[in-house]
C-alpha cells in the first residue's frame, strides 16, 4: 500500500483551526459542525439547558437532528445529519465499558431517527479533542475524508479519490497515513463504511481502534438502521481523528474517588467471577449461542424454530477452540476488563475479492452467529466467520442481513421466489456459499443481493408486486417492524419480549429490553401490569447508557456474587448504584437511581415525539409480524404441538381434540393478538402515553420535556 | 406435584435440585434456586431433596441480551 501516493492525491477543500476546549466535569461544552456540501466548519456551544434535558450521547444527537431537519426531510436530503457523540461519562478509564459513541441519523430503512451504540476509540478521542459531539451535514460532490487533529486543533475536509472504501482496508490505510509513527497508531481512530453501503440500505459504520499487540486495526460496528448508507450517500469515505495523550483523568471529574471506588469493585468482581459466569473474556457475547438453543430461543430458519440439532457445530466452545485467540485482553476502550471484543487472527478467507488473505475477524458476537448462522441454517463456523468478516468490511449490518437472508431463504424454499429471480442462486437454508455470494453482490452493486440488502420491508413489496406473492403471508413471516429487521432472539413464547421488540422507538432491536427469561422462564412478571412495569423500567434504564457513552454489557454480563440476595436481582442494584456514583463523580451532580430513570425518560419521550413529528410513532407502527408472536405455519405449530395444545386448554378453555392444526392456529392467533393489544394498552399507560401511543402533555410536563416544539407536535394528536 | 416458578410440575420420588434442573433442562449458569423461600447454594444442589408440594423458584438472571 503506497500511502504516500494516496495522500498526494488528496486536495484540501476546507481547513479550520480551533483552540481545543478544556474538559470540565465530563463536558467540553462545544460541538463541532461540519457541512461537507458547503465546506463549512464551525463551533457550537452546548447550553446548560441542552445538558439538563438531553445530557449527551444520543440525547444531544436527537436534539441536533430535530433542529437540523424538517418533518419531511428524507434520509438522503442534504440536511439530514450524522451526529456522533459520547456523553459525560465517555472516556473514563477506571470503570469498564466507558468508551462508547452514539450515532444518530434519519434512517433509510425506517424513515425515523435511528441510534446506534458503538465501541472503538473515536468517541473518547473526539471529546479529548475538545468536542462533545460531531455533527455532519450536507453532501459532498466527490469522496471526502474529514480529519480532526485534536492536539493541534485542526479540522480538514479533503477530497480523497484513491483510498479503498472497504472498512478493513481504508482503516489500515488511514491509520498508517495519519499516525506520526508506529507508536502513534493507537492515537488514531477511523470511521468508515464499506463498498456494499454504496448500494444497500442495511449499511453500517465501522469505528476503528488500533490493537498494539496484534498490530492491526480492529473494527467495531454501529450496525443498525443503515447509517453506513447515509454516510456513503454523503460521499464520506472516512472520518479520522488523532489524539495523543489519553490519561485516566481527562474528563476532569468532580470527584475521582467515587469513580475509582466503583471501578475497583467491578474489576475485582470480573476477575473473580467471569470464568464461572458469562466467560466474556474467553468468547464475548457468543457464550449464549448454546444457551439460547437449549431454551428454544435461538432463531432457526427465519424464526420458525428455536433450536436445531446442529447447533453444537457453532457452539461457543467451537469458536474458542478453533478460531478465537485466547489470553488477549480485548477491550474496545481502555480499562474494560470485561474485554469481550474477541477476534480470530490469521483467518484465511475462502471467497470473494480477499480470497486467500489472512485477516483478523472481530467476532463472532452472539448476534452474528445466530443471524448469519442458525437463522439461515448455516451451522458451519468457518462460513459464519467469513460472512461476519465480509459484512464488516463491506459495511453491512450482520443482524439485518441475517434476518433478511433468512427471509429470502424461506421465500425460496416455499417457492415464492425461484432461481430465475435469484439469478441462479440456490437460496436453500444452509447454503453458506450462496449467502456469501449475496454479500459479494451487494459489494459489487449487482444481482439479487442488492435487493436482499434493501431489507425485508422492500423485499416484501417487490415479491408481492412483481412476483405475485401473498401479501398477508409475507407480512406474517417477514421479521421486520418499522422497516428494521428483528434482532436474533425468538420472542414467540414471551409476550413481554414481543413488547420488548415492538414497543420501541427505533425498531425491533433488543437493546431496549430483553425480558425473555424474566417472563417466559422465571414467570416473574405474570400480569400485564408487571410486564408493563418491566417495559417501562428496562428501556428507560438502558436508554441511559446511550446518554452517557457507556456499554451495557458490564451492567449485566457480570454480577456480584450476592446479587441474588438483593430485593431486585434482575436490576443488579449494586451496579445501578455504581452508575449513580459514576455520574455524580464525573459531573458533580447529586442524582439518585430515580433521577437516572427520569433523565432517560425525557430523551425517550422526545424520541417518541420525534417519530410522531415524522408521521410515525403511533400505535399502528408498534404492531409486530405474527411470526414474532406465534406459529404461522402448520410445521411451526406441530413442532411445539404439546405446548400449544396445552395452552389452548389451560388459557382459552378450548379443547384441541379432533381439531385440525389450521383451526388451532387460528384460535391461537386471535388469542395472541389480543394479548399483545392488552399489553400495548398497559405499557402505554405506564409510560404516560394515550391509547394511540402519544405522550400526554401532563406527562411531558411531569418529566420536564414539555418544550414548546414538542408540545406543538403532540397537540395535533391529542 | 410441585410448583416451579409458580407453574405446576410433576414431583418424583428422590428428586434433588440437581435432578429438577436436569429435567427442566435449566443449563444456564447464572441462576439461583429457592425452595419455599430459602436460598439453596450451588454446592448443595446434588444433595438437597425437593419434597412433594414444595414451591421452587429457579430464577435465571439475564435481563439483557
Ligand atoms: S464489555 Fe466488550 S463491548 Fe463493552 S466496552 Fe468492554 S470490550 Fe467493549
Amino acid at each position: 500500500m503506497d500511502i504516500k501516493a494516496l495522500k498526494e492525491a488528496h486536495s484540501l477543500l476546507a481547513e479550520y483551526s480551533y483552540e481545543p476546549a478544556k474538559l470540565d466535569k465530563g463536558y467540553t461544552d462545544k460541538t463541532l459542525y461540519i457541512n461537507i456540501g458547503e465546506n463549512k466548519i464551525s463551533t457550537k456551544t452546548v447550553t446548560p439547558e441542552i445538558k439538563e434535558k438531553f445530557i449527551g450521547g444520543k440525547g444531544i444527537g436527537l436534539k441536533y437532528l430535530w433542529d437540523a431537519t424538517k418533518p419531511s426531510t428524507k434520509w438522503n436530503d442534504p440536511e439530514n445529519e450524522i451526529i456522533i457523540a459520547g456523553g459525560p461519562l465517555c472516556g473514563i478509564t477506571q470503570y469498564p465499558g466507558a468508551g462508547k459513541s452514539l450515532v444518530v441519523t434519519i434512517s433509510p430503512m425506517t424513515d425515523i431517527p435511528i441510534d446506534s451504540n458503538v465501541g472503538g476509540y473515536f468517541g473518547p478521542y473526539l471529546k479529548f479533542s475538545g468536542w462533545d459531539a460531531l455533527e455532519v451535514q450536507g453532501k459532498a460532490e466527490k469522496d471526502v475524508i474529514i480529519f480532526i487533529d485534536g492536539n493541534k486543533g485542526i479540522v480538514k475536509i479533503e477530497e480523497a479519490p484513491l483510498e479503498a472504501v472497504d472498512g478493513h482496508v481504508v482503516s489500515e490505510q488511514l491509520t498508517e497515513m495519519y499516525a506520526e509513527s508506529e507508536e502513534d497508531k493507537k492515537n488514531i481512530s477511523v470511521i468508515s463504511a464499506g463498498t456494499a453501503a454504496n448500494h444497500v440500505n442495511i449499511g453500517l459504520l465501522n469505528f476503528s481502534f488500533y490493537d498494539i499487540r496484534r498490530q492491526v486495526t480492529r473494527l467495531k460496528q454501529a450496525g443498525r438502521g443503515g447509517i453506513g448508507k447515509v454516510f456513503r450517500d454523503k460521499k464520506i469515505k472516512a472520518i479520522v481523528i488523532r489524539f495523543k495523550g489519553t490519561k485516566g483523568d481527562l474528563n476532569k471529574p468532580a470527584d475521582q474517588s467515587l469513580i475509582n471506588k466503583a471501578g475497583i469493585t467491578l474489576h475485582k468482581q470480573i476477575h473473580d467471577l467471569d470464568d464461572v459466569q458469562c466467560r466474556m473474556r474467553q468468547i464475548g457475547t457468543a457464550n449464549i449461542i448454546e444457551v439460547m438453543d437449549k431454551y428454544d430461543l435461538l432463531p432457526v430458519h427465519n424464526y420458525q424454530y428455536g433450536k436445531h440439532s446442529d447447533t453444537f457445530k457453532i457452539a461457543s466452545d467451537v469458536f474458542i477452540e478453533k478460531f478465537i485467540t485466547q489470553g488477549m485482553p480485548d477491550g474496545c476502550w481502555f480499562g474494560c476488563s470485561l474485554s469481550c471484543a474477541k477476534a480470530a487472527d490469521k483467518f484465511e478467507l475462502l471467497t470473494g475479492p480477499y480470497k486467500g488473505d489472512l485477516v483478523t475477524v472481530d467476532g463472532p458476537e452472539y448476534e452474528n452467529a445466530a443471524g448469519l448462522g442458525s437463522n439461515c441454517g448455516v451451522f458451519d463456523p468457518q462460513m459464519v466467520l467469513e460472512a461476519n468478516f465480509y459484512c464488516d468490511t463491506y459495511g453491512v449490518d450482520t443482524i439485518s442481513f441475517g434476518t433478511a437472508c433468512a427471509f429470502a431463504m424461506e421465500c425460496y424454499e416455499r417457492g415464492i421466489i425461484n432461481k430465475d429471480i435469484t439469478g441462479g442462486l440456490e437460496l436453500n437454508f444452509g447454503n453458506g456459499i450462496a449467502q456469501l455470494e449475496l454479500l459479494h453482490q451487494m459489494s459489487r452493486g449487482e444481482g439479487f443481493g442488492v435487493l436482499v440488502g434493501q431489507g425485508v420491508k422492500v423485499m416484501k413489496e417487490v415479491f408481492v408486486k412483481e412476483y405475485g406473492a401473498d401479501a398477508d403471508f409475507l407480512r406474517d413471516i417477514g421479521m421486520e417492524q418499522k422497516g428494521l429487521e428483528v434482532s436474533e432472539y425468538l420472542p414467540k413464547e414471551s409476550l413481554a419480549q414481543q413488547g420488548g421488540y415492538g414497543l420501541t422507538n427505533k425498531g425491533p432491536q433488543h437493546d431496549e429490553a430483553w425480558l425473555i427469561f424474566m417472563d417466559m422462564v422465571n414467570n416473574q412478571i405474570p400480569t400485564f401490569e408487571d410486564k408493563a412495569e418491566a417495559l417501562h423500567y428496562f428501556p428507560m434504564f438502558r436508554t441511559w447508557f446511550g446518554l452517557m457513552g457507556l456499554c451495557k454489557l458490564p451492567w449485566n454480563d457480570t454480577m456480584p456474587a450476592d446479587n441474588h440476595l438483593t430485593d431486585e436481582p434482575a436490576k443488579i442494584p449494586q451496579h445501578v448504584q455504581h452508575y449513580v456514583s459514576l455520574y455524580n463523580g464525573v459531573t458533580g451532580m447529586n442524582i439518585d437511581k430515580h433521577e437516572l430513570i427520569r433523565q432517560s425518560e425525557r430523551v425517550y419521550n422526545f424520541q417518541r415525539v420525534f417519530n410522531i413529528r415524522r408521521g410515525k410513532g403511533l400505535r399502528l407502527h408498534d404492531a409486530m409480524p405474527y411470526r414474532a408472536m406465534g406459529p404461522v405455519t402448520i410445521e411451526e405449530y406441530e413442532s411445539r404441538q404439546d405446548r400449544y395444545d396445552q395452552q389452548l386448554r389451560e388459557l382459552l378453555d378450548y379443547n384441541p381434540e379432533g381439531k385440525t392444526t389450521e383451526e388451532k392456529i387460528k384460535v391461537m392467533r386471535d388469542y395472541r393478538y389480543d394479548q399483545y393489544e392488552k399489553l400495548t394498552d398497559a405499557v402505554y399507560k405506564r409510560r404516560g402515553w394515550n391509547t394511540n401511543g402519544v405522550p400526554t402533555i401532563e406527562h411531558l410536563k411531569e418529566i420536564g420535556i414539555d418544550l414548546p416544539e414538542v408540545v406543538e407536535v403532540v397537540k395535533q394528536h391529542l | 406435584m410441585i410448583k416451579v416458578n409458580s407453574r405446576d410440575f410433576e414431583w418424583q420420588e428422590g428428586m434433588t435440585v440437581q435432578r429438577l434442573l436436569e429435567l427442566k433442562e435449566y443449563t444456564y449458569v447464572k441462576i439461583f434456586v429457592k425452595i419455599n423461600g430459602a436460598i439453596i447454594e450451588k454446592e448443595d444442589y446434588a444433595t438437597t431433596m425437593i419434597q412433594d408440594g414444595d414451591d421452587v423458584k429457579v430464577i435465571h438472571l439475564l435481563a439483557g441480551g
